[in-house]
């Protein structure tokens, strides 16, 4: 796995942090408090690879692509694509980059336009990027007619629908349909936030490998995430573990899953089903305790104690730093100093 | 270009038995019009009822301000079809004339009046915080102080006529529509296809006008047809008062306060002008349910 290592890193999240605010007060606003949804995270994910984030809900999977996406400005840490700082980059330089970090979102019904055709949905990045004089001026209103037609072709829908409406086709199609406007700007990086969770186990399956054939074809980057155990191990190459806004695990995909460290990513493995009925009536499984905490208050400890099996007077008061074990594999816990 | 192009492909599709429909968006949506009867009945109905108001100084049996002395307070005869007022002056072409004021009056003031709500209500409910604060107070104001009153004392100001009171009821009827849209924008401005939008890089407007407000054109149409007839009957009371458009020049509004005090000896004075805002009223209120339906692809 040495040459994914020697790869150069096309995007490198440095100790991001986005903390929203809560505000009380009529008229006059003031700040009482932050939601810390995203609290101070760092990794790279290499040219070509697929970066895998798991973690259950609210733990911030979502907040943290959308953070890279510029959708919300970072309360601190950096973005940097391709050299570029997303985060302090002028607006201009920033879109300019963003043509290559484009998004697919979870729920097909709630992020295609209903009252716009397929073709026009599928057009419109560059649509929008041809207003702003940000594409080779070669492509007029034909070319676009023709990327659309061909963008359909290759994620598998009928070129003879691009009149149609969204909801004239099925969850999956839609799918496929946020897959092609995706690819329109032909990105380098795709950030895709749960895009099979909302589809059913057959077409998530199609979906997978469709996303799967264009990155070899297109040689795309992916930062994926599931909450699906199976969905990740399967897509990733290297899977990012978050809980409560911070990574406790980031380890190469076959890794993690023999050899999971983190107390958390243990419990959170042992919790997925294993579909032989005669196995998963023996096996033992970790059950963690509490809820998880809010994440609006400031921590000082690791921020799994509250729930950890294994914690210890230091988990208190110290936060552990990311720690490489080995090549491939980091984790933040104090019981692998 | 591109129809040629997808005829072709129709036609390789049609050789695969996959039906293929070529029909472009608008006259998908022309077609759907179309199919809502009642919509079409009345617009038919309202195109006919303007076209005679507008062409009342041709086609009007009598002038708006002849009085025909020996017919006074006359029953609709076939000398005065729809019958004559209290000075003897013909009620149906008055009732033309008229039209042509209350009508204009209704619709425009009505677009004017969604118009305004709109631009107010969509920067308020997609910017949010501190605009949306400081636009919605603003409404709250103008939905406190008492309308007519002010109107009242403003039209006395200005003694304009059509234009002056379209501009009048436009600006004092936009806080209704201006709050429906702000709430309604508020819960589409969530869906994700605007935060997809806004991923691609789209300017706000271009979010406004593309992504939200056409998903909220139902809460405008709806606004914008209760308006016209709500304009209609503004108008009427400011003529009643004798702000609005002055006498003799006839509207239905002022035919309609005219008539109050003969409403049981002479009920036609009441009934037809009566009748001829009720039908404006009602098929607007069905046109804008035909557009609605049209514009919504997925009805």
């Amino acid at each position: 796995m040495s040459n994914i290592q020697k790869q150069k890193p096309l995007l490198e999240v440095v100790d991001l942090k986005q903390h929203f605010p809560i505000e009380s007060g009529f008229i006059i606003k003031r700040q009482v408090g932050a939601v810390r949804a995203v609290d101070g995270i760092s990794f790279t994910v290499n040219e070509g690879e697929t970066l895998g984030i798991v973690g259950e809900s609210g733990c911030g999977k979502s907040t943290t692509v959308r953070s890279i996406a510029q959708l919300y400005k970072p309360t601190s840490g950096s973005v940097i694509f391709d050299g570029i700082d997303l985060v302090n980059a002028p607006k201009e330089q920033m879109l300019d980059a963003r043509k290559n970090i484009q998004m697919i979102f979870q729920d097909p019904y709630a992020s295609l336009d209903p009252r716009m055709t397929v073709r026009s949905i599928i057009g419109e990045p560059l649509e929008i990027y041809r207003k702003r004089g940000m594409l080779d001026p070669s492509i007029d209103k034909e070319v676009i007619e023709k990327r659309v037609e061909e963008l359909m072709e290759r994620v598998g829908l009928n070129r003879a629908f691009k009149n149609r409406y969204p909801h004239e086709f099925s969850g999956g199609q839609r799918q496929r349909i946020g897959i092609a406007r995706a690819l329109a700007l032909n990105p380098k990086i795709i950030l895709a936030d749960e895009p099979v969770s909302a589809l059913d186990v057959s077409i998530q399956s199609q979906i997978l490998n469709l996303l799967h054939d264009l990155q070899k074809e297109f040689g795309l980057t992916y930062v994926f995430i599931a909450h699906d155990l199976a969905v990740i191990e399967y897509i990733s190459t290297r899977v990012a573990v978050m809980y409560l806004g911070k990574i406790m695990e980031l380890s190469r995909s076959a890794d993690l899953y023999k050899n999971p460290l983190h107390p958390y990513t243990k419990a959170l493995l042992s919790a997925a089903p294993i579909p032989d009925p005669e196995i998963e009536r023996k096996r033992k499984r970790i059950i963690l305790t509490g809820d998880v905490p809010s994440p609006n208050k400031e921590r000082f400890g690791c921020y799994f104690y509250d729930r950890c099996p294994h914690r210890m007077e230091k988990c208190k008061t110290n936060i552990p730093p990311m720690k490489r074990i080995d090549e491939n594999h980091e984790v933040a816990c104090w019981l692998y100093e | 270009m591109s129809e040629t192009v997808s005829s072709n492909q129709a036609q390789s599709l049609a050789a695969e038995g996959i039906a293929v429909q070529l029909r472009s968006n608008k006259k998908i949506m022309w077609e759907k019009f179309l199919q809502h009867k009642l919509a079409v009945v009345a617009s038919i109905f309202l195109l006919l009822l303007a076209t005679l108001c507008f062409l009342a100084p041709v086609i009007a049996p009598y002038e708006f301000d002849a009085i025909d002395l020996y017919n006074i307070r006359s029953a609709p005869s076939m000398k005065h079809l729809l019958g004559t007022d209290a000075l003897g002056r013909d009620l149906l072409t008055r009732l033309l004339f008229g039209g042509r004021i209350s009508i204009t009056i209704g619709l425009t003031a009505a677009l004017l009046g969604s118009f305004v709500g709109t631009v107010i209500g969509s920067s308020a409910g997609y910017f949010g915080g501190r605009i949306d604060n400081l636009l919605m107070r603003f409404t709250d104001l103008a939905y406190s102080i008492p309308t007519l009153p002010l109107i009242i004392v403003i039209s006395s100001y200005s003694n304009t006529q059509a234009f002056g009171i379209v501009v009048i009821i436009g600006l004092f009827s936009w806080m209704q529509t201006a709050r429906v849209v702000r709430g309604a924008i508020l819960s589409v401005k969530e869906n994700e296809y605007v935060t997809a939008a806004r991923a691609l890089g789209a300017k706000d407007r271009l979010i406004i006008l593309r992504h939200v407000l056409p998903n909220i054109s139902n809460s405008i149409i709806v606004g914008a047809t209760l308006g016209v007839g709500n304009a209609i009957i503004t108008e009427s009371s400011l003529s009643f008062l004798g702000l609005g458009v002055s006498p003799p020049t006839p509207t239905w509004g002022n035919m309609l306060m005219d008539s109050q005090a003969t409403m049981a000896s002479q009920p036609w004075l009441t009934v037809f002008p009566g009748m001829a805002i009720l039908l404006t009223v009602l098929c607007v209120n069905f046109i804008g349910d035909g557009l609605q339906d049209a514009l919504d692809p997925t009805l």
